[in-house]
């Protein structure tokens, strides 16, 4: 079994007997796909909103919400997963620092998963699960062989969705 | 903008005189609350991925003590003060006779760390403002006990938008026998990087 690892602003596909594994999530969301028929696994570490945010430069297409999806779906698909037969889960997305919560940059959690949602939304993909916000930071393993996420977080112990 | 690639030796050489001068004043507050000697180690002026920030306090999911401010002012960025568990039990323990271990803390322990936090990057703030004469305000400060990929991920967000890497101003300290240990992390912002070269009469680009 080969635990694949994805770092900030990363994104990768795995079959089974695989796992996809991204540490300390923080206001960063956790976006894992899986389509249960051909048991093909996608996980992306998104990190800001919308790639409009982006000043000058490459654009890093992991690294934004409305890029990271999309991509992360023609790569799951080129992969032999159908979208009909795929679902999402997301984790993260947390306010880190609660009371810094009046500025917009400091808000960027919650904005992270809804535009998350809406990338998904988009793509025509059913969310049946998620773990987001609070204020503590989590790091998730996908296993390929049943789709099942595991989350771990400092305070709360693991749990499986 | 600033493009840290164009830096020589001489840049990272001032950087360092800044992380310094900042972390060398807070180290020295640090000292006067424990009553202990304080060290410094070099501090360490680097350009890298965001990945990789989270290495310097030993791994994404290191769970830390993290006191978070933002500096705003002539030259925004963000600052951390981080201890490890031990550490942060310790000074508590140093400073205010309290002994219990992480899972015990309760508010007075948080405010506690929070406070000694607040005093320490406050100094180093101040200690910048004066050496480079630049208006730096500190935000209000946060503290977070967590994974340190999770907070430090915070202080990226904004250089997120402009690239994928980060220039860090890192101090490790430590008391004599290691019972305190930790760094302070200053991340400028991209666009900082040249007023802050400015006060200090340096060019920005080229080695000289």
């Amino acid at each position: 079994m080969e635990i694949i690892k994805i770092g900030m602003a990363d994104l990768g596909v795995a079959k089974p007997p695989s796992k996809l594994r991204t540490t300390g999530l923080g206001s960063c969301v956790g976006v894992v796909l899986y389509d249960h028929i051909h048991k093909i696994a996608g996980m992306a570490h998104v990190m800001l909103p919308e790639s409009s945010l982006a000043k000058g430069g490459e654009l890093t297409i992991g690294k934004y919400a409305d890029t990271a999806i999309p991509h992360l779906i023609q790569l799951m698909v080129k992969a032999g997963a159908e979208t009909r037969h795929t679902v999402a889960k997301l984790a993260g997305g947390a306010q880190m620092f609660a009371f810094l919560g009046n500025n917009d940059t400091m808000r960027i959690g919650p904005r992270n998963v809804e535009a998350c949602k809406l990338a998904l939304k988009d793509a025509h993909i059913k969310i049946v699960a998620e773990d987001t916000g609070g204020n503590c930071g989590r790091t998730i393993e996908l296993d390929a062989t049943n789709g099942i996420l595991q989350i771990r977080t400092v305070n709360q112990g693991v749990k499986e969705v | 903008m600033g493009d840290f690639t164009k830096f020589g030796d001489f840049q990272f050489d001032v950087l360092r005189e800044i992380g310094n001068i900042g972390a060398g004043h807070a180290a020295t507050a640090l000292s006067k609350l424990i009553q202990k000697e304080i060290d410094m180690k070099v501090p360490q002026v680097k350009i890298i991925s965001f990945d990789e920030v989270a290495d310097f306090v030993g791994g994404a999911e290191t769970v830390v003590v993290t006191v978070f401010l933002r500096v705003e002012g002539d030259c925004p960025g963000n600052m951390f003060f981080i201890l490890d568990l031990e550490s942060a039990k310790h000074l508590l323990e140093q400073i205010t006779g309290i002994n219990k271990d992480v899972y015990e803390w309760e508010e007075l322990e948080i405010s506690a760390l929070h406070e000694i936090g607040n005093i320490l990057t406050g100094s180093y703030l101040s200690s910048l403002a004066d050496f480079t004469r630049l208006n730096l305000q500190p935000s209000v400060p946060a503290l977070a006990v967590d994974m340190a990929g999770a907070i430090l991920s915070y202080g990226l967000i904004a250089l997120g938008q402009a690239g994928d890497f980060a220039l860090t101003i890192d101090t490790a300290f430590f008391e004599g026998n290691d019972q305190v240990k930790g760094n302070f992390f200053l991340i400028p912002d991209p666009e900082s990087l040249p007023i802050l070269f400015r006060s200090l009469g340096v060019p920005f680009d080229g080695d000289y």
